[in-house]
């Protein structure tokens, strides 16, 4: 498995990016890797996102869908586009410290 | 080797008004959006349906002259069998959180896709600007679509 150094820190990762233990993860890497996606500043809505997914994740074994981010999560899809430009899903849990979502919708 | 190029724009036509005829074309749409990809939707003959207000909520699964419904088409034509049919698949849908085809239209645009209207259909079957759901961007003729699809991969359902 390839490495990435985040802040010094050397993490696992996957051929796309995404962590492979979610351990790794903590509020700073989540910021420098929001940064690597182009997100320069992590704003509380984002953070909104970021800790439903992990909440879902953790519980479901898998993260929510964009669906189930507007209803549960109570984030708009226009915002969730907004705040994760270029595709929600997937750069919400890159950032998040998550596998990439399998779903199609 | 050169690197293929990444698919950048679709434009996406849905011209079937069945529930099964409707939803690859929204998913596809959906999906588009989620990788970034610019996406336009074009309704046209009996897709129409799924972008007007009074149908899009009541669109059914065809149970007759569909071999991959394993039923025989004389078994289709009961009644409620397409009710049934219809019942069994939104529950599926359900479980793998596809939305139904009003939240799943509303999904798509909030999420940046345009939804357009074929014109030559709109006026086939009389229809007026306030018999669509609100996210309906335009009624567009042909030409218009093929304008607009300047640069895009053209998916026809």
């Amino acid at each position: 498995m390839p490495y990435k150094e985040y802040n010094g820190r050397k993490v696992e990762v996957d051929d796309e990016g995404y962590l492979v233990n979610l351990n790794d993860w903590d509020e700073e890497l989540a910021k420098a890797i929001a940064k690597e996606e182009g997100i320069e500043e992590l704003t509380d809505r984002h953070w909104d996102v970021i800790r439903f997914m992990r909440k879902e994740y953790e519980e479901k074994g898998t993260a929510p869908s964009i669906r189930r981010l507007k209803n549960a999560g109570g984030v708009p899809v226009k915002e969730l586009y907004q705040l994760f430009p270029g595709g929600p899903a997937k750069k919400a849990a890159k950032i998040a410290g998550l596998p990439k979502p399998h779903g199609c919708v | 080797m050169a690197q293929e190029e990444k698919i950048k724009k679709v434009s996406i036509i849905i011209s079937k008004g069945s529930l099964e005829g409707v939803y690859p074309g929204l998913i596809m749409a959906n999906g588009a959006r989620m990788e970034g990809i610019e996406a336009n939707l074009f309704f046209t003959f009996f897709g129409l349906d799924a972008i007007v207000k009074k149908r899009m909520k009541k669109l059914k699964v065809a149970t007759v002259g569909n071999p991959a419904m394993h039923i025989p088409s004389i078994i289709g034509i009961l009644p409620g069998m397409s009710a049934l049919a219809t019942w069994m698949m939104k529950r599926e849908m359900e479980k793998l959180d596809i939305p139904p085809v009003d939240e799943f239209i509303e999904m798509i645009h909030d999420a940046g896709a345009k939804i357009y209207a074929c014109k030559a259909t709109v006026d086939m079957f009389h229809l007026k600007p306030e018999d669509f759901c609100e996210q309906v961007d335009g009624i567009l003729t042909v030409g218009e679509f093929y304008e607009m699809s300047a640069g895009a991969q053209i998916i026809f359902t």
